[in-house]
């Protein structure tokens, strides 16, 4: 939890936090899951309402961050998304909505900012080619120049959000270099076919190109020099699930830390053994730290700091592995009652664990940081 | 300040809010409002380029790693260099005014010691001097104390140190035995005490002693500041695994401290101790306002620059491996700044407790450890042998100059063949004779110990921060003269 909330960002958490256990609820989320659902379109409208779309889009496009400082505010709106385990498609909605803001021609894509704005249109973003890269680079799919357009042919994986969007914000490689390209859901030759997900608010996709065209319109920013918004997007996306991780931690380390006092063994509660304080102080401390390292994160990025791709990597290695330790600790502590399909622990863990396994597992991440670092 | 610089002062963002009152106290922030960071950045930035020495234009004096023990020059250094930046007004920065300090934030503090990067300062005085005896001063101690002692100390004429622990008396600090038996207008006082960092160099202490042994523990215990060259004080250096001898004991016998040198209430010590103690933990994790320049505790690590050259010379900058082992020594080493951050402005904005200082606390000697351990498995054999031929290969590869001297001779002339004499590369330095990863290795656990143990810590995080049953105490309660005791 962040310590340095103003007023607005106060009310624009408290506002989001009494939606989502409203409408959201892990019972609510539940019931989609059971019928293989994870966006409810009513919902994600009406979270729009609240801000949750419009944080990363420029003002003078309609947008607006309540601090000025817009991916700070957005970490706030992740961490109750995590908090909550909630779907919605909240991360790769702002990524495609950064992406599109910040864009050299960004008036071209004003329409679909429009919808995204109102929550009436989803987007997501597509660049991971199929198996284990999360290098964003390395997903472009062929885009063939075809008279004042181009044709596009391959795959991405992993495109989270992938069977309820309206749009994809797909990386190609032109003969120039990186480029993107917005392409409809209804596009002629795009398919998009469900993946099996182990989290179990968050659906994911394989979206195929075959011999999609698209015409000059379509680019986003300058043809061939995409290289650097997709790294900010990645820093963006990376930056917005360690801030849902660190939703994750407060909500699961909270109900936690009650069943320690509720639970009685022995004629004791749980809570006054020593050997269990100690650990319990350990996972608040690793919490901490990971949300302190979150926030740094925020920061970075949000400044364009020098440093910023460091620390991102920084945040997703240690964030991505202590969150999975510390639910799992969690469940521990919770005893046989944790690995119960009825127990909400299992639904955080679920989403802890995509978290630290996509955009960078915390491995990949160490290794990027040592590139950055010269090693 | 000058004159000059009057116009420039700003109230914007920086507040009282910055500084709570919990901590600070109201005193030397008037309403006039106080310079901005940026401009006090700018003369900071001009006069240290002005008046410090570069670290190592300043050799000698520092202290780097394999330093057996800071001899009287190295003080006398730090109290000089102490005096320069107090002429030049840099000295003191989250003091008040009327105390001899500059009344700023820890913003400010913040930008001073970045801009001191790289340069000679008087890194001695740090802890405990300022980060936790002048602090405590400040917070507890009478208006006559604070005058007369934060004043000096400011201006590098007092280095103030901690007489806490004793033999029989670590982590339960209220259990201490040194008895003061009032006299008149003053006590005297008697006992061991031991752990004092710096005991040898210091003028006064800050001394717990028993006063009355008919109340429970921490009810009958005072803190007094006590002169510390003077008949009836015999201090002796203990010497560390790593060489070091920082730490002391001491041996009080019948010392006279007039009343007016009680800090706090007498019998209210515990609540003084507990201060110290808080600001402690603040200082090991890094999170105090008070210190200015590098943390003096971070020279006894190996840099992550020392350890890239260190990864290069030994062969492994292809090795998928050392390269994540690497990013993560880097990375402990941001956090435990980025935490140092985050809980230090909760705790001073009335957010936390003061006791979430442990969480600082804790990750700080865990992230030691973890350091240790990865410096060690990237050195291999070079951590604990000295005198390898890699000297040599590693003085002439490409990365030497960029802090790598991966050597180990075994004199002084091995280590200046072997490029290790250069300030900036002691990765594997000649710490008497001894390859300096592996005794940092060994010496591991002090960042677990000093300034409180990790188990201390885990106890106030759940105690105190979430609030779960206390550990059972066998003395609670119970008047000091009953309580049973070891031996």
């Amino acid at each position: 939890m962040r310590f340095d909330l103003t007023a607005d960002q106060r009310l624009l958490r408290s506002a989001t936090a009494d939606f989502l256990a409203d409408a959201s609820s892990l019972a609510v989320s539940r019931a989609l899951h059971a019928q293989g659902r994870s966006v409810d379109r009513d919902t994600w409208r009406r979270g729009a309402e609240l801000g949750w779309t419009s944080l990363l889009i420029p003002e003078e496009l309609g947008g607006g961050s309540v601090s000025g400082a817009g991916l700070v505010d957005a970490t706030i709106l992740a961490e109750e998304f995590g908090g909550c385990a909630a779907p919605g498609p909240f991360l790769p909605v702002n990524v495609v909505a950064a992406a599109l803001g910040q864009a050299s021609n960004a008036a071209a894509q004003a329409g679909l900012l429009k919808r995204l704005l109102a929550g009436e249109a989803i987007a997501t973003w597509a660049c991971c080619p199929p198996g284990g890269s999360w290098d964003p680079a390395a997903g472009a799919v062929a885009a063939v120049p075809d008279g004042d357009g181009y044709r596009l042919t391959g795959v991405h994986e992993g495109v989270e959000a992938a069977a309820d969007a309206d749009a994809f914000l797909v990386l190609g490689a032109v003969p120039e270099g990186l480029t993107q390209f917005v392409l409809p859901a209804t596009a002629a030759g795009l398919s998009v076919e469900a993946m099996g997900s182990l989290d179990l608010t968050r659906g994911f996709g394989r979206v195929a190109y075959d011999d999609v065209r698209v015409g000059p319109e379509a680019v986003v920013g300058v043809v061939g020099q995409a290289q650097q918004a997709v790294e900010r997007q990645f820093q963006v996306a990376v930056v917005l699930q360690c801030a849902e991780l660190a939703g994750v931690l407060d909500t699961v380390l909270g109900f936690t830390r009650q069943w320690l006092a509720d639970r009685f063994t022995f004629g004791r509660p749980l809570e006054s053994y020593q050997a269990l304080k100690h650990r319990f102080a350990d996972l608040t401390t690793w919490s901490h730290a990971a949300q302190a390292a979150t926030y740094a994160a925020a920061a970075a990025v949000q400044d364009a700091q020098p440093d910023a791709a460091q620390v991102v990597s920084i945040a997703k290695s240690y964030a991505g592995q202590r969150a999975t330790d510390i639910v799992q600790e969690c469940v521990q502590l919770h005893g046989g009652l944790g690995v119960t399909w009825e127990h909400d622990i299992h639904v955080y863990l679920r989403r802890a664990t995509v978290n630290r396994v996509t955009w960078g597992t915390p491995g990949q991440h160490r290794r990027r940081l040592a590139d950055l670092l010269g090693v | 300040m000058t004159d000059n610089e009057s116009t420039e002062f700003g109230s914007a963002g920086f507040g009282r809010s910055e500084i709570g009152s919990t901590e600070m106290g109201s005193a030397g922030f008037g309403s006039a409002g106080i310079e901005s960071v940026q401009s006090f950045r700018q003369r900071a930035r001009a006069w240290i380029a002005a008046n410090l020495l570069p670290t190592d234009q300043a050799s000698g004096y520092p202290s780097g790693p394999g330093v057996a023990a800071r001899d009287e020059a190295a003080w006398q250094h730090a109290r000089e260099l102490q005096a320069r930046l107090y002429a030049g007004g840099f000295a003191g920065i989250c003091f008040p005014r009327e105390y001899g300090g500059l009344g700023l934030t820890p913003a400010h503090q913040r930008a001073f010691t970045e801009e001191a990067v790289g340069y000679a300062m008087p890194t001695l005085l740090n802890i405990p001097t300022f980060s936790i005896c002048c602090a405590t001063i400040l917070d507890l101690a009478s208006e006559e104390l604070k005058r007369a002692h934060l004043a000096a100390a400011i201006r590098g004429e007092e280095v103030l140190v901690q007489f806490l622990s004793e033999p029989g008396s670590g982590s339960d600090l209220a259990s201490v035995t040194t008895r003061a038996d009032r006299r008149g207008d003053s006590f005297v006082l008697s006992g061991t005490k031991v752990w004092s960092t710096a005991a040898y160099a210091a003028d006064y202490a800050l001394c717990l002693a028993r006063t009355d042994w008919t109340r429970p523990k921490h009810e009958g215990l005072t803190m007094f500041l006590v002169r510390v060259r003077q008949p009836g004080i015999e201090i002796r250096q203990i010497r560390q695994v790593d060489g070091s001898s920082e730490f002391c004991q001491e041996f009080i016998d019948g010392v006279e401290v007039p009343v007016t040198d009680v800090v706090g209430e007498v019998n209210g010590g515990w609540a003084v101790a507990s201060r110290q103690l808080f600001h402690e933990r603040s200082s090991m994790s890094g999170a105090s306002p008070y210190i200015s320049g590098p943390h003096p505790g971070r020279d006894r690590l190996t840099s992550v620059r020392e350890l890239i050259g260190l990864v290069r010379d030994s062969g492994q900058a292809g090795d998928p491996a050392g390269r994540e082992l690497v990013a993560e020594y880097h990375g402990l080493e941001r956090i435990e700044s980025w935490l140092a951050d985050r809980v230090g402005s909760a705790i001073r904005a009335g957010q936390l407790p003061a006791a979430a200082s442990s969480v600082a606390r804790l990750f700080s000697g865990e992230a030691i450890t973890r350091r240790a351990e990865i410096a060690l498995e990237l050195a291999g054999p070079l951590a604990v042998m000295s005198g390898s031929t890699a000297a040599g290969a590693a003085a002439g590869s490409t990365s030497a100059g960029a802090g790598a001297g991966a050597a180990a001779g075994a004199g002084a002339g091995a280590a200046d063949a072997a490029g290790v004499g250069d300030a900036a590369s002691p990765a594997i330095a000649v710490g008497a004779g001894e390859p300096t990863v592996g005794v940092r290795f060994l010496a591991r656990q002090g960042g677990s110990l000093g300034g409180g143990s990790t188990e201390m810590a885990r106890n106030i995080i759940s105690e105190r921060l979430l609030g779960m049953p206390r550990e059972h105490a066998a003395d609670k309660g119970l008047p000091f003269n009953q309580v049973r005791r070891g031996r």
